[in-house]
C-alpha cells in the first residue's frame, strides 16, 4: 500500500466520526519497501490538490522520511526538487507490512503483504 | 467479488474499458480512480493501460492474493463495501465497478440489510467521489425490483443519472451499466447520460433510461388504469396446475384424491 493511499484512508467505524481524531491513522511496526515508478507529473499535480499535505509530513516524519518541505511550494511545477521527492514519499513508498490505528476509536486495520484489512466487526457498523 | 466474470478475462478487460468510457474524464488527464470489486485486478490493468492510477478493493482474501501475484500496479485493499467505505471526501475522480453491485443485494447473514447496505455504501461513495465525477456500475441485475431498489437508495444519497444499456435488444451482448453522477462540478460541464451502444431503432432508443419518481408513478398508474391488479390475474393454483401436481405425485407413488368435476373448485363459504 503506497503512503499515498494511506493518505486518503479514514476510520470508518459508524460511530467514529470526530474528523480530527479519525484520520490520519497512526501508522505502528511498519515495514516499508521502496517500488520504483515512473514519474507523472499531471497525476502529481492533480494529487497535489487531493492529498491532505499536513497529514502527509506527519507520516513522513514518524516514519523517518525526510526532505519534504512543512508546506507546499507556490508553484510547485517550477520545483522539481520537491516534484521529484513528493513522487518519491507518495507513490515509491509502499507498506508492506504493520498496523494502523484510529486514534478516535482504537480500532487497529492490520496490513498484510501490503493489503490493508478494512472489514468492520458488526457492531461497529 | 468479481466471480462471475472471472471465467471470461477478455469480456471482463472489454466491459471495464467501456465503463471506463461512459465516466467521461477529461482527456489527456492522469486520474485517481477507484476500482469496487477489483478482484484479481484484470479490469485495473485496463485503467493502468489507459494511464490512470487506482486503488481496488475486494471482499475476497484469495482474489486479492491473485492480484498480488499478478503484480499489478494498484493499491489493494480488503475491504465489504456494504460496511462503508473507509475514504476521506473528494479524492477519486471516479469510480468503476464490473459485476459487483448485484452482490450487495444479498443477505448472507440476519444482520445484513440490503437496504442498509446499499445506503451505507452509496453514501460513502458519494463522499469519496469529487463532484462532477461519476461512478459506472457494469452489473446484471435479477429483476426490476433489485434495479429499483438500488436505483432508490443511489438517489436517497444524492446520486443522480440512469441506467445506460448496450445492445438491448441482444440477448448476448446486452449490458447493463448503471451511470452515476457525483454532483456537478463548480464550472464543469453539464452531466449528461451517455446513450447505450448499439441502439438503432426506435424501441430501442429508450433505453438510456432515466429513473425517476415521477416515471415510475406514471408506469403504476397506467398498470392500473389497464383494470387494476386483480382483474388481469389468474389464479396460481388453477385446475390445470392441481391436475399437473397430481399426475407428479402420483408418478411418486403418492395417494392422490381421485379426479372429478370437483376438483379445483372454490368451496361454498361455511357460515
Amino acid at each position: 500500500m503506497r503512503l499515498l493511499t494511506h493518505n486518503m484512508l479514514q476510520c470508518h467505524v459508524k460511530k467514529c466520526t470526530d474528523p480530527a481524531l479519525n484520520f490520519p491513522l497512526q501508522l505502528q511496526d511498519i515495514e516499508l519497501e521502496q517500488v520504483e515508478t515512473e514519474e507523472n507529473e499531471d497525476l502529481l499535480l492533480n494529487l497535489i490538490n487531493k492529498v491532505d499535505y499536513n497529514a502527509l509530513t506527519t507520516t513522513a516524519a514518524q516514519l523517518g522520511l525526510v526532505g519534504l518541505p512543512n508546506a507546499i511550494p507556490k508553484d510547485p511545477q517550477a520545483d522539481p526538487a520537491f516534484m521529484t521527492r513528493l513522487h518519491e514519499v507518495l507513490l515509491e513508498t509502499n507498506i508492506t507490512q504493520g498496523k494502523m490505528a484510529c486514534r478516535g476509536c482504537g480500532h487497529v486495520y492490520t496490513i498484510k503483504d501490503g493489503i490493508p484489512n478494512m472489514l468492520l466487526a458488526e457492531h461497529e457498523i | 467479488m468479481a466471480c462471475g466474470a472471472v471465467h471470461f478475462p477478455n469480456s471482463l478487460a472489454e466491459m471495464a474499458l467501456r465503463a471506463l468510457e461512459l465516466l467521461c474524464l477529461p482527456e489527456d488527464q492522469s486520474s485517481l480512480l477507484l476500482d469496487i470489486g477489483c478482484g484479481s485486478g484484470l479490469s485495473g490493468e485496463v485503467l493502468e493501460d489507459e494511464g490512470h492510477t487506482w486503488v481496488g478493493l475486494d471482499i475476497s482474501p484469495s482474489m486479492l492474493d491473485v492480484a498480488l501475484e499478478r503484480e499489478v500496479e494498484g493499491d489493494l485493499m480488503l475491504h465489504d463495501i456494504g460496511q462503508g467505505m473507509a475514504f476521506r471526501p473528494g479524492v477519486f475522480d471516479g469510480a468503476i465497478s464490473i459485476s459487483v453491485l448485484q452482490w450487495l443485494c444479498n443477505a448472507d447473514s440476519k444482520v445484513q440489510v440490503p437496504k442498509a447496505r446499499l445506503t451505507r455504501f452509496f453514501s460513502t461513495l458519494y463522499s469519496a467521489l469529487a463532484r462532477g465525477s461519476r461512478a459506472v456500475f457494469q452489473m446484471y441485475p435479477e429483476n426490476d425490483n433489485q434495479l429499483d431498489l438500488i436505483m432508490t437508495c443511489a438517489t436517497r444519497c444524492g446520486f443522480t443519472g440512469g441506467l445506460v444499456i448496450d445492445y438491448p435488444n441482444s440477448k448476448k451482448a446486452k449490458k447493463f451499466y448503471l451511470c452515476l453522477f457525483a454532483g456537478q462540478a463548480a464550472n464543469g460541464p453539464r452531466q449528461e447520460l451517455p446513450q447505450g451502444l448499439g441502439v438503432d431503432d426506435p424501441q430501442g432508443a429508450a433505453s438510456g433510461v432515466k429513473y425517476s419518481a415521477s416515471d415510475r408513478r406514471l408506469q403504476m398508474m397506467q398498470q392500473r388504469s389497464k383494470g387494476g391488479k386483480g382483474k388481469t390475474r389468474t389464479p396460481i393454483k388453477s385446475k390445470d396446475w392441481i391436475l399437473r401436481r397430481k399426475e407428479l405425485a402420483k408418478l411418486r407413488g403418492e395417494k392422490t384424491a381421485s379426479d372429478s368435476k370437483f376438483t379445483g373448485r372454490k368451496r361454498r363459504p361455511q357460515f
